[in-house]
């Protein structure tokens, strides 16, 4: 079989754009803060060299290029993973050197920005995975976490009680996925549309109880308390990783934990295999004895706790107060990523990660205030995931019976 | 005749009707809780149970009753043309959605989920606006110059989706998202730099689209709707001719049903994605010219309001055919006008017209539900 030559064009055209940045890129250093207070020993600021690193980089998009386009041209293998990841290394390396050129990166906060806003994506994403392994098409993550915020702001605000927040926050996620799941299940109404139209009701919902409710007494209804971050010891001073990962809110350490449960369940316990039989061939998992309406219910609901999770993430982890449609369209962003991911929770959560690294270069960029305008760099990690998904990951499929009723006969 | 009615009950006509009675009774609690009036005799309800049913009463029919006068008929105006002014609201309302919703029923009869409405509506009225704002010529060429350009900007937008997902199998959902956000970022753009912000103004703002390239206000200047009705009208008939008269829309819908029997059956399935994407993103594109060549006349960021993804729900509850989506469009447009009035004479949210736009679609898509609702019972003939 001849192999496609999709990945040496995509890495074509994003060498291109690496190109077009090293040529533009100004002379200069940028210099690199990467340690904070709590770290137990402290590393130094570095300058780097803009136009060496940035030639670096183009050498190692090129030299990818190459080896992608000999192996597929000549000698009809496939691109090796690890080639692309490496192109992608350096191109992101480049970019990032390259904007912040005669200016310093804080490294580590930049990551820490990342990571506060991958996180509602990673809980939506989860929630999309657990929802279509099971064959329940769920458009409606935009809506499971708005309704997570909403609730957990409200709930909050009026009990001063943050767990009591967190558990209102996932109710009313898991009540969104059980409405999903009845149109869906019940009453075989197409995925699609029950997802699309339930983003509207929550959307409407949430911004008549604001208008009408909330506002009326700002201080009562929504002014939730909000997470203070825990340190964990050792872990949280180790410079760089440490104030990332380990010195963070609850809802990011029940983040990590929510990636590894569901990925353990999915792929090693019965309970998974038996979600995914569902979601690949209900009528064979049907025959065996596994109650199909059952598990796609639970799964599904399940799905929109964690997504109401994820939302609460935006008013009690954040913002600290509920705005009007604050989620903006990170629900369809989890999509992508879900997507991006190949249905892995794994995957999905990492596809998330870039997503919100991208978002969060806009506004590290917007404060240090660079040379590009501004319309170009926020457009950069949409036109990238374009590039990416129509060159790297090309055709995904996904479980086999997602968005398909299932009707016993 | 206990048959005929019995026809007419079990029918999916009457349970449509039954749909929006039972989400206007939703929203009609809604706006009854919201009620200050309705809280503050809800707490001497035992002792005075007069005064809560008409606090009650007021805020319900009062809104309803403004959403009325706003969406179709003004009783209470002073002359004749104040009062038809409502439905030339709705229908102003309505022509934007329609198109667009035509346009992705398109794409869902052939299996694509295009979201991509809001991005082909943007590059739509981009082109559009270029040529309208821009280029000089008499109207009989301008006008239809731009209209073509806001189709043409729209159906290419849309076919480059068409194009990446036939060439390297791009899921067009991701793609679609992507290039909403992307539309809306050029815009901004370019409303920034000379190329389309007006000379002289501090805000993204064009200049005005010039007389020779605007729709026809056919009703006089004080009524906002215009000439793009009727390319309503012709897009409806030609979405329906295209999708139930035509070789193309006979492969279109083949690709939707099973694209893989499509492909041995010898449709070229990479070509009928472009085609498909090309026509839904022009469709699309012509509610980008009714916006920005009609009711807009000036490009801003706003020009695709919330219409890509009203037009979303317009297809979905129009099932996909054309006339359907006309009826929904005319509905939703009809909705979106009273809540303005709703809003401005009685204080209720907008809001409110989402949470009933949405539990019309569910209520429509789940008719078991509505009849278990209102306790219909299902005759057998229309069962069978």
């Amino acid at each position: 079989m001849k192999q496609s030559k999709r990945t040496p064009i995509a890495l074509l055209v994003m060498a291109l754009v690496g190109l077009w940045l090293f040529i533009s890129a100004p002379s200069g250093v940028t210099m690199i803060n990467i340690s904070t207070d709590s770290d137990i020993f402290k590393l130094p600021d570095f300058a780097l060299n803009v136009a060496l690193i940035c030639g670096l980089a183009v050498a190692v998009q090129i030299a990818g290029l190459l080896v992608s386009g000999y192996l597929v041209l000549a000698k009809n293998h496939k691109t090796p993973r690890w080639v692309v990841i490496m192109f992608a290394v350096a191109l992101v390396a480049e970019i990032l050197i390259g904007l912040f050129a005669g200016k310093t990166m804080t490294f580590t906060s930049l990551l820490q920005g990342s990571l506060a806003l991958a996180v509602p994506l990673i809980f939506g994403s989860l929630a999309g995975v657990l929802s279509e392994r099971v064959g329940v098409v769920n458009i409606a993550i935009e809506g499971q976490l708005l309704a997570g915020a909403f609730v957990s702001a409200l709930v909050t605000s009026l009990s001063h009680n943050l767990l009591a927040g967190l558990i209102g926050a996932m109710i009313a996620g898991a009540l969104v996925a059980w409405v999903l799941a009845v149109f869906a299940i019940k009453y075989v109404v197409d995925q699609i549309i029950v997802g699309v139209v339930l983003n509207v009701l929550v959307v409407g919902l949430t911004n008549f109880i604001f208008s009408t409710l909330m506002v009326s007494n700002l201080p009562l209804y929504d002014q939730p308390d909000r997470y203070s971050n825990i340190l964990i010891p050792v872990l949280g001073q180790i410079p760089v990783l440490g104030p990332v990962l380990f010195n963070q809110t609850l809802i990011v350490y029940l983040m990590y934990i929510a990636v590894g449960v569901v990925y353990f369940v999915l792929f090693k316990t019965r309970w998974g295999l038996r979600v995914r039989a569902v979601g690949e061939y209900p009528k064979a998992a049907d025959t065996v004895g596994i109650n199909v309406f059952r598990t796609r219910y639970i799964s599904v609901m399940i799905g929109g706790a964690l997504a109401g999770l994820g939302g609460s993430f935006f008013t009690l982890g954040q913002v600290g107060a509920f705005g009007k449609e604050m989620t903006n369209g990170a629900g369809y962003i989890a999509l992508a990523a879900l997507i991006f991911g190949r249905w892995n929770p794994i995957y999905a959560a990492f596809a998330a990660l870039l997503f919100g690294f991208a978002e969060n270069l806009q506004y590290g960029l917007a404060i240090i205030g660079s040379s590009v305008p501004s319309e170009f760099l926020l457009m950069l990690p949409y036109a990238l995931t374009v590039v990416a998904v129509a060159g790297l990951v090309g055709k995904v499929t996904g479980p086999a019976a997602s968005g398909k009723a299932y009707i016993k006969s | 005749m206990k048959r005929v009615m019995k026809e007419f009950t079990g029918g999916s006509a009457f349970l449509s009707i039954l749909a929006v009675i039972a989400s206007l009774v939703v929203g009609g609690i809604l706006i009854a809780l919201s009620s200050p009036e309705v809280q503050s005799t809800a707490t001497y309800l035992t002792a005075r149970p007069s005064d809560f049913f008409q606090a009650l009463w007021n805020s319900v029919f009062g809104a309803y009753d403004a959403m009325f006068r706003g969406a179709i008929f003004n009783y209470k105006a002073q002359d004749t043309l104040q009062m038809i002014k409502p439905i030339t609201e709705t229908l102003a309302y309505a022509t934007p959605i329609t198109m667009s919703g035509l346009g992705l029923a398109v794409a869902f009869r052939s299996g694509l989920f295009n979201i991509g409405a809001t991005g082909q509506i943007i590059f739509g009225a981009m082109f559009a606006g270029w040529v309208g704002i821009y280029v000089d010529l008499p109207w009989y060429v301008h006008f239809p110059l731009a209209v073509l350009a806001g189709v043409l900007g729209g159906g290419l937008f849309g076919a480059l989706v068409g194009f990446l997902k036939a060439t390297t199998g791009a899921n067009e959902v991701i793609v679609t998202i992507m290039f909403n956000y992307i539309a809306v970022l050029l815009l901004g753009y370019l409303l920034k730099t000379p190329i389309l912000q007006a000379p002289g103004a501090v805000n993204p703002i064009s200049p005005p689209v010039k007389d020779s390239a605007k729709y026809v206000f056919f009703l006089g200047d004080q009524f906002r709707l215009h000439g793009g009705v009727f390319a309503m009208i012709i897009a409806v008939v030609f979405t329906w001719w295209l999708l139930n008269r035509s070789t193309l829309g006979f492969r279109f819908r083949a690709l939707g049903h099973n694209p893989n029997a499509a492909k041995v059956a010898g449709i070229n399935i990479g070509l009928t994605y472009i085609l498909v994407m090309g026509i839904s993103g022009a469709l699309s594109g012509l509610a980008g010219t009714s916006q920005i060549l009609g009711s807009e006349q000036v490009l801003t960021l706003g020009v695709a309001a919330s219409y890509g993804f009203d037009a979303i729900t317009v297809a979905l509850l129009g099932r996909s055919n054309p006339w359907g989506v006309l009826v929904a469009g005319l509905l939703f447009g009809g909705l979106r006008a009273g809540a303005v009035t709703m809003q401005a004479n009685q204080g209720v949210p907008v809001d409110i017209v989402l949470v009933v736009q949405s539990l019309i679609v569910l209520f429509i898509a789940a008719p078991p539900l509505v009849r278990a609702i209102f306790r219909v019972k299902v005759s057998k003939e229309v069962a069978a």
